[in-house]
């Protein structure tokens, strides 16, 4: 074992860990720990755009993007959050042109802009152009041009280090009002590298979470292999609660039976749905922006199509993305990424050809709970001083109960920065808080348990009997039978896991072993997942419950708080404690959802 | 610039079995690995593994039914699975492909599949190299905006046909597939090879950046641009479409200009 020391540690080096890394990089002595190449991140799969109200071909203003981003997400957003989002997002996008980001551009030669879903000019009035972008790929250029200036600044990488445990301490402290209680401070991470097989301790004065999301806990996701819930997993095994993980998004347009993301720029660049009828079906269930509604709503109607007989294909299990009527030319130039991955994966022809398309597991709106200075929270409002979290392991809360496209990427940027910023500045003024008697010990035995597994279960199918139960009882609608069904299968991988066997015993890249290892963060977020979507008995955003199918804000207005708890026991499920945490509000009371 | 278009028709008639579907095929195919671990054997060898697959799967798939049900000790790297993140760039049948853009259907399943590591680079296991001279390459090509001057309050104008000028080279995942099927670079490890090339191109045609000439200066170097051959596998092995021997040849131009 070895142990490094640094006054910042980040952990992920997608987008938000990069941002992040760019401003730590500059002010403080900064390690950037990835289990992927960087470049290898999932930003890069990001397509449509970024927003910011720059109104470059179209009047706009923060002031509406901030409304947009809280109905959006059913007014479970925190005001202020979205607020801070909004307004620094101009800069995020005008920081990243100035990195070097080849927008797209206007004929005067400003940042082109374009629709999205959800973007709406004063309050709901009509679509609003507020999308800058970079053709189909903004997310590949948005992490070429972070990686670019980290290497322009020198930001030291640890490649394929994989985090597996964060060190925190714990001390007497008293509150404000006398009642004592135990204060986490952060002391560093435990990581693996992949190559030797090596443990090394990273002692660091600011820790920033940047690890990114869970798709794989589904079947049918646009995530890639690597999105298991590490840093979420983490930091729940370690006491933090977890904010809002009920609320997944799934984003209407994957590729039917692949999961693989088309953008919702297609629609914005005027491609429209149509079920086996050739029907618009999206007039019907939202008659102002029509195809450009929310994901949750788009994803819903979609589902709902299918459910009711108007599904195309031979198993009548999809519905139709039509672009023929558009300019080739114009597709071409706009969308020519997810064009190509239509040809590649489908042999569909877009030009001539509508495309099969179902809702795939996207994104977590919950996460690791922050405030607005990406700070960690240990409960509804104790910071932990020198944790940080940014990007989909966080919640801040700005997507609330459903996010709005494009609010990822900008998501990243300005609170990726914020972290940053803030890590460098805490440790200025901090000390080291000493590392814990035998510091890799939790996480040698996690490793050594597994390698040494000789069971008779295997990873790959406990996974996917995991991910075929959460695409069948967790997706899109859901129920109280459908979520303990969903539990209970949960519960009985859990002791398979047990049992299971690695083949390869070996230290240098033990990818069997990472899968092993990965599987057991994944049934961890699935179970917290679908225990907190038990408890939220109303519909939501993207929780959608057929037996409670109405918004509730007398009981249901409030983030929910998961905290691993070994004594915790109600409704069908142990060992995770549920809180609740109010909802900031700033100036948009709530209202009924329509577009 | 979106340009307004008419609303499209609420109802139009689809065509009888529009939208694809039908019956998946399934084949046999048998996978021809090329396997090496140093903590088991210091020689590399070939292992079959014979695999029932279906129509819309890739090597990827096939990669991973071996791993998932026979061998867990089959070692490669993939991450997003459909040609965006650069991981899995490897050789297949003797050409420089991504595991996950290549589907089973397009190749001659008669015959055993060979997948072996790319080249030019030292293997670790397996199908995974150490990719650390690749990208030591990419660094020293200084792949980053150099903007000199005032900062502008708002963005930086570009016109779109300035914009489109270095288009191509931005498309760049640095999988490697371009520089490892490159001969030069088999044999003189020192070549910067066609990726770093590239990427040095997306930031010399850039109109916004002012080190165009030191970035020529570093590519003129023996071990830069004229080490090229223009044998054109770079071009072809590229997954992104991008013509990479092309954007040499643009680099070579501007050198030559420049000392005119």
């Amino acid at each position: 074992m070895q142990v490094h020391k640094y006054d910042v540690v980040i952990v992920g080096a997608g987008g938000a860990g990069m941002r992040a890394a760019i401003e730590s990089g500059q002010r403080a002595r900064t390690a950037v720990l990835t289990k992927l190449y960087p470049t290898r991140s999932h930003t890069g799969a990001a397509q449509g755009g970024m927003c910011a109200a720059l109104a470059n071909v179209e009047e706009d203003n923060w002031e509406w993007h901030t409304f947009d981003t809280i109905k959006g997400g059913d007014y479970l957003v925190d005001q202020d959050a979205a607020e801070v989002m909004a307004k620094e997002a101009i800069d995020a996008v005008l920081d990243l042109e100035k990195m070097g980001l080849p927008f797209n551009r206007t004929p005067e030669g400003k940042i082109d802009q374009r629709r999205f879903g959800g973007h709406t000019r004063d309050h709901g009035k009509a679509p609003v152009r507020r999308a800058c972008y970079a053709a189909d790929r903004t997310g590949h250029m948005i992490l070429q041009t972070l990686y670019q200036n980290c290497v322009k600044h020198n930001v030291e990488f640890y490649n394929e280090y994989y985090v597996l445990d964060l060190l925190l301490v714990e001390e007497d402290a008293v509150r404000a009002d006398g009642t004592p209680y135990k204060q986490k401070r952060v002391a560093g991470v435990v990581s693996y590298d992949l190559a030797s097989g090596e443990l090394h301790v990273f002692q660091a004065k600011s820790v920033v979470f940047a690890s990114g999301g869970a798709g794989k806990v589904f079947k049918t996701t646009s995530n890639a292999h690597t999105l298991t819930g590490d840093g979420m997993g983490i930091a729940f095994r370690r006491g933090i609660p977890l904010e809002d993980m009920e609320f997944f998004q799934f984003h209407p347009t994957g590729l039917a039976g692949l999961g693989i993301l088309l953008t919702e720029g297609a629609r914005g660049e005027g491609a429209i749905l149509r079920n086996s009828e050739g029907e618009r079906f999206m007039e019907r269930y939202a008659p102002t922006i029509k195809d450009l509604a929310p994901r949750d709503i788009v994803a819903r109607s979609m589902a709902n199509e299918v459910r009711e007989g108007r599904g195309c294909g031979p198993n009548k299990d999809y519905v139709l993305l039509d672009l023929t009527h558009l300019e080739p030319e114009h597709i071409e130039s706009k969308l020519p990424d997810i064009t190509e991955f239509a040809r590649t994966y489908l042999g569909v022809e877009p030009f001539t050809e509508p495309v099969p398309v179902y809702p795939t597991a996207h994104y977590a709106m919950g996460g690791i709970p922050t405030n607005v200075e990406a700070q960690v929270l240990q409960d509804n409002d104790t910071v932990i001083p020198g944790l940080f979290a940014a990007g989909e392991v966080a919640c801040v809360s700005v997507h609330g109960s459903n996010r709005l496209g494009t609010n990822s990427l900008l998501d990243i940027n300005v609170f990726g920065k914020r972290a940053g910023l803030a890590a460098a500045k805490y440790a200025r003024d901090a000390e080291f808080v000493a590392l814990p008697e035998e510091p890799e010990a939790f996480t040698t035995t996690l490793l050594e348990d597994l390698r040494n597994a000789n069971g008779t279960e295997r990873v790959a199918v406990l996974r996917k009997e995991l991910q075929d139960t959460m695409d069948a009882n967790v997706q899109v609608f859901r129920t109280a039978e459908s979520l303990q069904e969903a539990l209970d299968v949960i519960k009985s991988l859990r002791g398979r896991y047990k049992n299971v066997a690695i083949q390869d015993k070996g230290k240098r890249f033990n990818l069997d072993l990472l899968e092993a290892v990965e599987l057991g963060f994944l049934l961890d977020m699935a179970e917290v997942m679908t225990t907190t979507a038990m408890h939220r008995k109303e519909s939501r955003g993207g929780h959608y419950r057929e037996d409670f199918p109405d918004r509730d804000d007398v009981n249901f207005m409030k983030h929910s708080m998961a905290y691993k708890d070994a004594d915790a026991v109600s409704e069908g499920t142990s060992g995770i404690r549920l809180e609740t945490k109010p909802v900031v509000f700033t100036r948009y009371q709530p209202m009924e959802r329509k577009y | 610039m979106s340009t307004e278009l008419p609303e499209p028709a609420s109802v139009v008639k689809l065509a009888p079995g529009v939208g694809g579907g039908g019956e998946i095929p399934k084949f046999d195919i048998t996978l021809r690995v090329r396997r090496y671990d140093p903590e088991v054997s210091e020689e590399a060898s070939w292992e079959d593994f014979k695999l029932t697959m279906y129509g819309t799967d890739r090597i990827l798939d096939a990669l991973h039914k071996v791993k998932w049900e026979h061998d867990g000790s089959l070692s490669f790297r993939r991450s997003c699975a459909h040609g965006v993140c650069g991981s899995d760039a490897m050789r297949i049948n003797g050409r420089n492909r991504l595991a996950c853009k290549t589907l089973l259907k397009d190749l001659d399943t008669s015959k055993p599949i060979t997948v072996e590591a790319i080249k030019g680079l030292p293997v670790e296991k397996d199908l995974i190299v150490d990719m650390e001279p690749f990208f030591q390459s990419y660094r020293e090509v200084m792949p980053f905006l150099v903007a000199k001057g005032h900062e502008p309050s708002k963005e930086r104008y570009q016109s779109v046909e300035d914009r489109e000028r270095f288009d191509d080279t931005t498309k760049c995942i640095l999988c490697a597939a371009c520089t490892s099927s490159c001969p030069v670079f088999w044999t003189d490890g020192q070549y910067f090879g066609p990726a770093a090339i590239v990427n040095a191109h997306r930031f010399i045609f850039d109109s916004r950046d002012e080190a165009g000439d030191m970035r020529l200066e570093i590519l003129n170097d023996k071990e830069g641009v004229w080490r090229c051959r223009t044998t054109f596998n770079c071009s072809e092995a590229c997954p992104r479409g991008i013509q990479v021997t092309k954007a040499i040849a643009e680099v070579k131009q501007a050198i030559l200009a420049r000392s005119l």
